[in-house]
């Protein structure tokens, strides 16, 4: 859900990162926190685990630059990854204006890549959202491993609808910025349908 | 789904009624969010304060505590109150939209915030029923053929915030 101030002239949206537990979610934010202009960011929050392990969200505030006039605000969101959080990845969609699916490239997580894309779909789905129309993009993490399945296997068996995929390496940035512009440019384009 | 909107006039309206209810509850800061965690109005002392991450940090506190009202069988918890050394946070939901919060300190007491907030809420309710009819209209306007300032953003326009 879109908020537009006109009295601050500002377009607000939520983009929420999604993805199973340790597939690199947290480690995207980090990374666009690292890279962008401080006038342009606020604080990147992080609600985790004494062991790093994300337990509620993070959150990264986020300027882009202005679109007629008005300022474009994005707020980045990770969800907790691991299975039984799954009350509170819930609650994080509220509102979601665009949904980045962060899956790891490593073989042994294969299912747990598909599992968690059916959950998104769910967990949609119970805040009146579609998977089928909703701003979306699917990033391949993790590329650089030598246990990756190949990009055109991972695509079959995880590209939902046809959305831009991209093949990434969160640490060191590969793919990052990218998939960020696309989903931010798809929910820009939705807004122009309003 | 609707999205939020706000015009200039309700700003300066709920401005008006959150500045108020800074004076008469004697708080130090009191800020309105929607419960997405997009900050809609704030009055106080800002300047020492985060209050973008204040927002989100608050939006997602309404929301786990909403999640465990849903578990026990409640509807919502529609008041949360939390207690610091100094200051102390009240945080209560409008209308079942909107997070009106107020940090407060010494100054001023539990009971004091709590009977201001009751007055300020009926007054902030009716302004963003008014917001919500007046989306309805707009959106009415639409199917009628007036384009949103929205509808001529072109490719270029997106494709050059994010040019280096």
């Amino acid at each position: 859900m879109t908020f537009i101030n006109y009295a601050a002239r500002e377009i607000n949206c939520k983009i929420v990162y999604y993805g199973p537990g340790l597939c690199g979610k947290t480690t995207n934010l980090q990374y666009i926190y690292d890279r962008t202009n401080p006038a342009a960011k606020g604080k990147l929050i992080s609600l985790a685990t004494e062991t790093d392990r994300t337990l509620f969200f993070d959150f990264l505030p986020l300027d882009l630059g202005t679109v007629r006039g008005f300022k474009t605000r994005f707020h980045l969101y990770t969800v907790p990854g691991q299975v039984f959080y799954d009350a509170s990845r819930k609650l994080i969609l509220k509102g979601v204006d665009g949904v980045v699916f962060v899956a790891d490239s490593q073989e042994a997580r294969m299912d747990a890549n598909v599992e968690s894309l059916q959950n998104l779909e769910k967990n949609l789905h119970e805040h009146g959202f579609d998977l089928a129309t909703i701003p979306y993009v699917l990033q391949l993490n993790k590329r650089d491993l030598p246990t990756a399945v190949a990009a055109d296997e991972m695509y079959r068996q995880l590209n939902f609808k046809g959305e831009p995929t991209f093949e990434a390496t969160a640490p060191t940035g590969v793919g990052v910025f990218d998939t960020l512009k696309a989903v931010a440019k798809q929910v820009l384009m939705e807004l122009r349908k309003k | 789904m609707t999205d939020f909107v706000l015009f200039d006039e309700e700003f300066q309206q709920i401005k008006e009624v959150i500045g108020r209810l800074k004076a008469d509850a004697q708080a130090k800061v009191v800020f309105i969010v929607d419960k997405n965690g997009q900050q809609i109005a704030a009055q106080g002392d800002l300047e020492s304060l985060d209050t973008t991450s204040l927002a989100s940090l608050t939006a997602g506190n309404v929301a786990a505590t909403d999640g465990l009202a849903k578990l026990i069988g409640e509807k919502e918890f529609p008041v949360l109150f939390h207690e610091g050394e100094k200051d102390n946070v009240y945080i209560s939901i409008v209308g079942q939209r909107v997070i009106l919060v107020i940090i407060f300190d010494e100054r001023s007491s539990l009971g004091l915030v709590r009977l201001r907030v009751r007055k300020a809420t009926q007054d902030l309710e009716r302004i963003f029923d008014a917001i919500q009819r007046k989306v309805e209209e707009e959106k009415e306007r639409r199917h009628e053929g007036v384009d949103s300032p929205f509808a001529e953003i072109t490719d270029e326009d997106i494709d050059s915030l994010f040019r280096e």
